[in-house]
């Protein structure tokens, strides 16, 4: 029994020694679990107060060890706004992952596995989707909804789903037609069963790394969209209202800009090396 | 052997060949195929690769639906039926060529085994079920041990055993063998044959066994139909087609059996076709196998203008020639 429980995680093993062979992906690792660490820390040790409140006489301060990165204009401490702001765009860009993962998914299964017309129905409007630049979609998304988290989520996940339900039909394809699914039908197994116990399980590995790369995206959508006014505005702190507000001081203040484009400099590429690492691992083709 | 089990009448399966715009072409992959399986016994089903054998199998078992005629099970018409009904109401089970490609790679042999149980319901509790699988393992030489392990730890011919005791363990009555064995090596074949043949004398089974290897065929199967580029050519008792085939493509395929004895082989006459295998894209009238038949010309026009029917020439020999 212990034999064979051994024998049974040969497969993650195999994954988890490429992955660690990959130096880049490690470093994308432990930077992103940094951040993740660094924003679950402030929630008990930053007192929210402090990234809001005015303190004039402050104002402006160039780092030291009282303000690890500075004070912005308002005299409000920078770091704790950083540490803030990851709780906002990392949770708002999880989320918008999430919802491009799950209706993205759904699509692309219906359209893999039924095939036929509602494949070409699906895919022909995903592809016109496709046709419009993600960031312009979501734009116009917030825009039509207004200005909320919730649809700030919506307009980055809804603009994200025509990537993952192309994705998620490929993969839906190339095992739908497998002797193994075959095997499935004959045995009179249901088929929202076979859509989750058999194809969707052997097509987790590109949907995962795609949804690495997506939620990398969906940061850089989300500050970008707050940047120019659309997403969380101030005085929440976000990491695109920060740098947004920042321009202004930006001349004689260099820090200000520094420090949240470093946060998303740093989350984005952290969880790009992280994505190409995962794909190169899960292909178990890829030997060492 | 009595009672008829299964029964194809007209079969026709077609698959679009693109086309595009216009006229839309079809591969023929099965044409107005007719034969019937009594119960109990073992059809075996021969023919070169891409013949439509395995997609008759198919078809029969529902997996493909069928074009034009009709499939019956025990006397019912199951061609139309809805799959939930066909799952229901009918025993039928298939074993597939590539061991490796017909085991889902994320789940335990244990779970694969126990799936067809858990779809028709066939045990009580979980427990029952841990111990039906057990004896499912025991049953085609499987140690219950590995029941944690995962397809690609077990070799080919161990995956084919996994493959057998999940087909096993839906009980059927009737199995498609979609060349089981082709994908093995040779000595691990005749322990899959024996132990199709043991379970067949147990369980008292009913095969369709297809292969493309007349010798395995002829070991397992009562009688052998004979495919030829979607058609069923020829249908006979195995010892009957064996010794006196009467259409010239079964005649071809037995002369290229080998037969392991030099002097016999090299006594014998090699018959060696010419010419190319016709597409089976929106096949020509006329009879299939007219292009390469050395007896084509025999046959005046008719071989290339009508294609011939099945016929029975003697008790339980068709033939489908226009020169028999």
């Amino acid at each position: 029994m212990a034999n064979s429980k051994k024998q049974h995680r040969t497969v993650a093993r195999g994954a988890l020694r490429r992955f660690l062979h990959n130096r880049m992906a490690v470093v994308g690792l432990v930077i992103f679990l940094c951040i993740v660490a660094l924003t679950v820390y402030a929630v008990f040790a930053v007192d929210f107060e402090s990234t809001t409140a005015i303190d004039p006489p402050n104002r402006l301060q160039p780092p030291s060890a009282a303000h690890w990165f500075g004070t912005d204009e308002m005299g409000r401490d920078i770091f704790a706004r950083i540490l803030y702001g990851a709780r906002y765009t990392l949770s708002i860009s999880f989320a918008a992952t999430l919802v491009a993962v799950v209706i993205g998914g759904i699509f692309g299964a219906a359209a893999g596995y039924v095939g036929g017309q509602v494949d070409t129905l699906i895919m022909s409007v995903m592809d016109v989707f496709m046709c419009l630049p993600s960031m312009l979609l979501a734009i116009a998304i917030v825009v039509a909804l207004g200005n909320s988290v919730g649809n700030l989520i919506w307009a980055i996940g809804v603009s994200n789903i025509p990537k993952f339900a192309r994705i998620v039909r490929s993969s839906v394809l190339s095992v739908r037609n497998t002797e193994y699914v075959q095997a499935a039908q004959v045995i009179g197994t249901p088929v929202i069963r076979i859509i989750f116990g058999h194809i969707l399980r052997n097509c987790l590995g590109p949907v995962i790394v795609q949804a690495t790369l997506i939620f990398a995206m969906a940061i850089l959508s989300v500050s970008s969209l707050s940047f120019l006014g659309l997403g969380i505005s101030s005085p929440t702190p976000e990491w695109g209202n920060m740098l947004s507000s920042a321009r202004a001081n930006m001349r004689n203040h260099a820090y200000m800009v520094i420090a949240p484009g470093m946060a998303i400099l740093l989350s984005i590429f952290s969880l790009n090396l992280l994505g190409d690492g995962l794909r190169d691992a899960i292909d178990p083709k890829m030997e060492l | 052997m009595a009672d008829t089990l299964i029964e194809v009448k007209n079969l026709k399966k077609l698959f679009p060949a693109g086309g595009g715009l216009g006229k839309k072409s079809y591969i023929y992959a099965n044409d107005d195929i007719s034969f019937s399986i009594e119960k109990g016994e073992t059809l075996g089903l021969v023919g070169e690769s891409g013949c439509g054998k395995s997609t008759l199998g198919r078809t029969i078992l529902r997996l493909y639906e069928p074009s034009a005629g009709s499939i019956f099970y025990r006397g019912r018409d199951i061609s139309r039926l809805p799959h939930r009904e066909i799952v229901r109401s009918t025993k039928m089970q298939m074993i597939f060529q590539d061991p490796s490609a017909s085991l889902n790679p994320r789940m335990t042999a244990g779970k694969i085994v126990e799936e067809p149980l858990v779809n028709h319901r066939l045990c009580g509790s979980a427990a029952e079920r841990q111990e039906r699988v057990k004896e499912l393992f025991r049953h085609v030489g499987l140690h219950e041990e590995q029941m944690q392990r995962f397809p690609h730890e077990f070799s080919g011919g161990q995956q084919q055993r996994i493959g057998i005791a999940r087909a096993l363990a839906a009980e059927p009555e009737f199995i498609v063998c979609d060349e089981p064995v082709s994908a093995l090596d040779v000595s691990i074949q005749s322990q899959i044959i024996n132990m199709l043949e043991d379970m067949q004398r147990e369980l008292g089974l009913t095969y369709l066994f297809i292969a493309h290897d007349v010798s395995v065929v002829r070991h397992i199967s009562n009688r052998i139909g004979v495919m030829f580029l979607g058609k069923l050519v020829e249908l006979a008792p195995s010892d009957t087609l064996v010794r006196e085939p009467l259409h010239p493509y079964t005649q071809t395929l037995l002369s290229a059996v080998p037969i392991p004895d030099p002097d016999v082989t090299r006594a014998r006459a090699r018959i060696l076709l010419s010419g190319e295998i016709p597409s089976p894209i929106d096949p020509p009238p006329g009879c299939r196998f007219a292009a390469r038949c050395p007896y084509a010309k025999e046959g005046g026009g008719r071989c290339t203008a009508e294609t011939p029917a099945l016929k029975e020439v003697s008790t339980g020999h068709f033939v489908a020639c226009h020169l028999v």
